[in-house]
């Protein structure tokens, strides 16, 4: 007993120990303070330089949260009891956040480097006049494969990958719009249906494509595919982008018919409170140097036009991240469904995946 | 002969217990990016992650929490067995374990959002005391599963002896009891501390203003690719859990010895 | 002992019953009775009991986790018998735990390296002849993972209820001449059995759950209940039916104590 006691006395000394370092820690790093501006953003989706860059341009401190999907995301800020005064969602959530009176208005007379970003993904039908977003980055659904096993310009359509060549090949990505969707476009459909026969159609198409499918999972695919564990996934270029820097024999194709494009965006939940950071982040963020320096960082494709300009050759004329102007005007921006519509997306995608 | 097939199954145990750790701690010194293709050795990932003050405080916080949680879970539980044997319905009995198991069985992704509308509804702020609740509440049933074995085997006879003797309530608890089940006890401490640092869809739910935990932390770095400082970090934790755990073991052992001594001389 | 003294000890358990159980309990069971558009209604019962695809989620569930209890069972009971017989048994026993404090996203990270085309399993099957196998993405590498994570569950009850025997029952049933296996079949593993089912509870109703590890190692080739879940609340946000799923996960979580409970009426009881 007394060595119980002994024991709990010395663990509640080692606790105290961790509470006085955690906050030194933490007062050292200056998040404690009064200028501050809380980032709620994907983990290491931003280049921690730029984040200290900023505190000694402006002195305000960000803190940053991280979360691993827009949903939980979304579930935190409509729940309350947080603070966060900007956020990152991807395109639809920034309309069902929109919808929910989850966000504030941008004061486009604080924002000053507007004329900054690439007109092709501003006024989109998720947020038209970008009344309450700023892009931050973006990128599309395409085809990744590698060379070691497959000759390059077989695979150039979603099409080739029903081909009984790749049987046990392929790896998808674990998400019912983005496979559904592959489907659709797959049939010269729109990805933003929500016609049930048409739907059922894509998901009857998917059944076949089943014997070709090795396994279907989320993030671990760049490990997979840097590993040679597959020769074809079908994948967000974000991801591509990581795998490709890893191995050297891996290629990404966007379908010319039709494929996703996605945006990552800027938000102001309705929760914030440090107004004056935020704008001031936002600008910081919107510098064609800043921006720029992010891209080459985080490996995604920048919206920031003029940052865009300077980015290495090489990066900037790669068909593969930044496609030409036909493979773009085929791509297409997800709507925000009505729940219902989602189930069935989500409800057909489950019985796809119980079928093989 | 059989101590050798027994060892030899040991060995087999502990290789695959500790294959997965050692993969790990090995890339921590690969010069790539990833854990893909080993490149050659380095220190650098060490030293990003001793400069990196935010992932710093993130593990104090998740020791602290770990720690903290553990400890008032571990004595909520051992009192939680000792009422659930002290009951003498059966039916009461049975409906207690079933409540006690219920956070058990519930996926964390539901028990996550039902501590956040809880502490919402209540107006209680998001951050390290939310944390800390549910760390607790989500470790309580694994101590009493723990406990509850070692109770049991009790013999009433014990306990008969030593009111006989004339101890009190307190006395019977801390000098009979509580010694007797001190296994269960520190095997429910180790699975409440296992539980509370592997859990990430709890903490991320009721965390908030600041407050990250390392699981929080590698989860929403997997869309990103996880780097190697975590890899790093992992190696540090390892080594650092091992050094304790030798240590611990060594003074007991020590104390013991001492203790056996000291009997010996005062008979 | 009186029980009006000893039910002070009590109020902290209690009170964690009350907030930490009951209260979210409540709250599920009063979610699933509600739609994806906010209405009471039995549907999300209905559906779920009369769709092939929930039925056929449910039975793989409740098979997987049979299997991996089965599997960390046969494995777990001697690891811990040999440990008890060791000298510094509890520094091994210590040890045994120790792999769990390392996030579990990683270690199946580190799987998925050591079972890949050109991961170390594959080199050693290479080694010894048999050469290269796809091993990521069956059911028995899913299997081996999800096991590997809970054998220290498993372990540690065994081993408790090891070191509670009394060696006087095993030096009597081998003074009356029976055989190690005898004694063991006879004496030791009867006396050891609330050990054992504390492990089963332990790994088996969390098994039933299982999500991450069907996508990372088994590539969504097994699809359990605890899939459904995470999707209803992460992906299409239908709380309500992702609540139904969690109450027959607790209905399933009743009826295996009430399989695992003990039959005596009384812990504690002269023997």
């Amino acid at each position: 007993m007394k060595r119980l006691v002994s024991l709990i006395v010395s663990l509640l000394a080692v606790c105290g120990l961790l509470a006085y370092t955690g906050h030194q820690l933490q007062a050292s790093s200056g998040s404690t303070g009064s200028k501050v501006l809380n980032l709620y953003n994907w983990g290491d989706y931003i280049d921690p330089h730029l984040l200290k860059k900023f505190q000694k341009e402006t002195g305000y401190h960000v803190n940053v949260e991280t979360f691993d999907s827009n949903e939980a995301m979304y579930t935190k800020i409509n729940q309350g009891g947080t603070h966060y005064d900007l956020a990152v969602p991807s395109e639809y959530m920034v309309a069902k956040m929109k919808r929910a009176h989850l966000l504030q208005p941008l004061d486009k007379s604080r924002l000053t480097s507007l004329q900054n970003y690439d007109s092709q993904f501003l006024n989109q039908t998720f947020d038209r006049g970008n009344r309450y977003s700023l892009p931050y980055f973006w990128g599309t659904l395409g085809i990744i494969y590698n060379d070691k096993f497959i000759k390059p310009g077989s695979i150039r359509h979603w099409n080739d990958l029903w081909s009984t060549k790749y049987r046990d090949r392929i790896m998808l990505i674990d998400s019912a719009r983005d496979i559904m969707g592959m489907a659709l476009a797959s049939q010269g459909k729109s990805m933003n249906t929500t016609d049930p026969t048409t739907l059922r159609a894509a998901e009857q198409k998917l059944n076949r494509l089943a014997p070709n499918v090795k396994a279907t999972v989320a993030d671990e695919i760049k490990m997979y595919m840097t590993q040679n564990e597959a020769p074809i996934a079908v994948d967000w270029s974000g991801e591509a982008a990581e795998m490709l820097a890893n191995n050297d024999h891996l290629h990404y194709v966007v379908p010319s018919e039709g494929s996703n494009l996605w945006i990552d965006n800027l938000v102001i939940p309705k929760t914030a409170q440090h107004t004056n950071a935020i704008y001031a982040f936002l600008n910081f963020m919107s510098r064609p140097d800043n921006a720029a320096q992010n891209a080459e960082y985080v490996g995604y494709a920048t919206p920031n036009r003029k940052a865009k300009t300077l980015l290495p050759k090489a990066t900037r004329d790669d068909q593969q991240f930044y496609p030409d102007a036909t493979t773009l005007r085929h791509l297409e921006v997800y709507r925000d469904l009505s729940p219902t519509k989602v189930q069935l997306y989500n409800d057909l995608y489950l019985e796809f995946k119980m079928h093989h | 002969m059989k101590h050798k097939l027994a060892n030899t199954y040991l060995i087999l145990v502990f290789i695959i217990l500790y294959a997965p750790i050692i993969f790990l701690i090995a890339y921590s010194f690969s010069q790539g990016e990833t854990m893909t293709n080993y490149h050659g050795f380095t220190w650098r990932h060490y030293q990003t992650l001793f400069s990196d003050a935010r992932m710093l405080a993130i593990v104090a916080n998740t020791l602290l929490i770990a720690l903290l949680s553990s400890l008032i879970a571990t004595l909520i539980g051992t009192l939680g067995a000792l009422s659930i044997t002290r009951t003498t319905k059966r039916v009461t009995r049975e409906s207690l374990l079933t409540l006690n198991n219920v956070l058990m069985v519930s996926p964390d992704v539901i028990i996550g959002a039902s501590f956040l509308i809880f502490f919402t509804m209540l107006k209680i702020p998001l951050g390290f005391g939310t944390v800390l609740m549910s760390h607790i509440a989500f470790e309580i049933p694994i101590v009493v599963l723990m406990v509850l074995p070692r109770l049991r085997e009790m013999s009433r006879s014990l306990l008969d002896a030593a009111q006989d003797l004339g101890a009190t309530t307190r006395q019977l608890l801390t000098q009979v009891i509580i010694p007797f089940i001190s296994p269960g006890i520190f095997a429910g401490f180790f699975m409440a501390l296992t539980y509370s640092l592997d859990d990430f869809a709890v903490t991320f739910f009721v965390t908030g203003n600041g407050f990250s935990t390392l699981s929080v932390e590698i989860y929403s770095r997997a869309r990103q690719g996880i780097n190697l400082e975590i890899n790093a970090l992992s190696g540090v934790m390892f080594l650092f859990s091992l050094l304790l755990v030798a240590g611990y073991y060594w003074i007991q052992q020590a104390s013991q010895k001492r203790r056996h001594r000291k009997r010996e001389v005062t008979s | 002992m009186t029980k009006r003294r000893t039910w002070v000890y009590f109020i902290p358990y209690g009170l964690w019953l009350a907030l930490f159980v009951i209260a979210p309990v409540a709250l599920i069971i009063y979610q699933s009775f509600f739609d994806l558009g906010q209405h009471f209604t039995l549907t999300n019962y209905s559906t779920y009991f009369r769709s092939a695809t929930y039925l056929k989620m449910t039975l793989n569930s409740v098979w997987y986790a049979f299997l991996i209890t089965l599997f960390t069972g046969l494995i777990s009971y001697p690891t811990a018998y040999f440990i008890h017989q060791l000298k510094h048994r509890q520094f091994w026993l210590l040890l045994v735990i120790l792999p769990t404090w390392i996030n579990i996203l990683l270690k199946a990270y580190a799987f998925i390296g050591i079972f890949s085309q050109a991961g170390l399993a594959n080199q050693f099957l290479t080694f010894i002849g048999i050469g290269p196998q796809q091993i990521l993405f069956t059911n028995a590498s899913f299997i081996f993972v999800a096991t590997y994570i809970q054998i220290p569950f498993m372990i540690l009850p065994i081993y408790n209820a090891l070191d509670d025997l009394n060696p006087a029952f095993v030096n009597a049933s081998k003074d009356l001449g029976a055989s190690t296996w005898q004694t063991f079949r006879h004496v030791i593993f009867p006396l050891t059995l609330p050990g054992v089912k504390a492990g089963v509870q332990a790994v088996f109703i969390p098994s039933l759950s299982l999500f991450m590890l069907t996508r990372l190692i088994g590539g969504n080739k097994v699809i359990t209940l605890g899939t459904a879940i995470e999707e209803h609340f992460l992906t299409t946000m239908n709380w309500g039916m992702g609540s139904t799923i969690g109450v027959v996960l607790i209905v399933a979580m009743i009826v295996v104590m009430l399989l695992t409970g003990d039959q005596k009426t009384k812990g504690g009881t002269p023997r």
